[in-house]
């Protein structure tokens, strides 16, 4: 894993396997706090970033666990926009999915054990858009704060 | 994906000891899991106050633990972070477990 801190914001590159995933995340989460990110909606971004990256190392990459993730972070006076690079496969019909989680209105054994993540996503940032281009899934998940907002950690 | 368990009577107590139930430890925490509660105790209540964070994943591996606890047996949730509560909240799934503040709580409340 490699990390790059420059002003206001930050890279970060990492293979694509749910172990690298895990620590990329916990990485990022340290260093928007450290960036300014208020502590509420730090956590609301961490949520949504581990879906999205989980999404690209499962469906993205999935069987190739060499693949390269990268998540560049930058901060300016609206907030944070967080983009997520990769060459693996395009989301399907090149669009975010509508993330319509299964109802939890239901019998023990009927209940959903997974399609929460774009569920998860599209709750928690302000704005989400996704192309791609040459090859490469860009991701770009924005979240939205005033300075006022901002607090001592 | 370490657990640790108790059992008084009819209740079990398993304490996760880890920081995170994520996508990395989904699988391991629901076969642990399964192990665990293969005594058969009448409730099980999961101790959550050490974990700092759950993406869905985990959270899909915790209601997975209760759908192969079985029929009458149920699963409480104790100890929630505040992040760990939010997911629950969104996905709604606050309203499939009961959970409690902490551990004691869970403890005083009746199993039905």
């Amino acid at each position: 894993m490699t990390v790059n801190c420059k002003n206001g914001g930050m890279d970060l590159s990492f293979a694509a396997n749910e172990a690298d995933a895990s620590t990329a995340i916990a990485c990022l989460h340290g260093s928007l706090a450290a960036l300014g990110v208020p502590h509420q909606r730090n956590c609301d971004v961490k949520i949504a970033l581990a879906e999205a990256i989980n999404n690209v190392v499962e469906h993205a990459y999935a069987g190739n666990p060499q693949g390269r993730v990268q998540v560049r972070a930058t901060m300016d006076r609206n907030g944070l926009s967080i983009l997520i690079t990769d060459r693996g496969r395009p989301l399907p019909g090149l669009r975010i999915p509508d993330g319509i989680p299964a109802s939890v209105e239901t019998a023990r054994e009927d209940l959903p054990e997974g399609g929460f993540g774009w569920f998860l996503i599209r709750q928690l940032c302000d704005n989400v858009r996704y192309d791609r281009t040459d090859g490469e899934n860009r991701l770009r998940l924005s979240f939205a704060f005033s300075p006022a907002e901002k607090r001592p950690q | 994906m370490a657990l640790s368990s108790n059992t008084t009577g009819e209740t079990q107590v398993i304490r996760v000891d880890a920081d995170r139930i994520d996508a990395a430890m989904a699988i391991q925490f629901k076969e642990n899991m399964r192990l665990e509660t293969d005594s058969g105790a009448r409730r099980v209540i999961l101790d959550l106050s050490a974990v700092e964070f759950i993406d869905s994943s985990g959270l899909g591996a915790i209601v997975a633990s209760m759908k192969q606890l079985g029929g009458d047996r149920r699963l409480d949730l104790a100890g929630l972070q505040p992040v760990v509560e939010k997911v629950f909240r969104l996905t709604r799934m606050d309203t499939v477990f009961r959970l409690f503040p902490n551990l004691d709580d869970a403890l005083a409340a009746q199993s039905e």
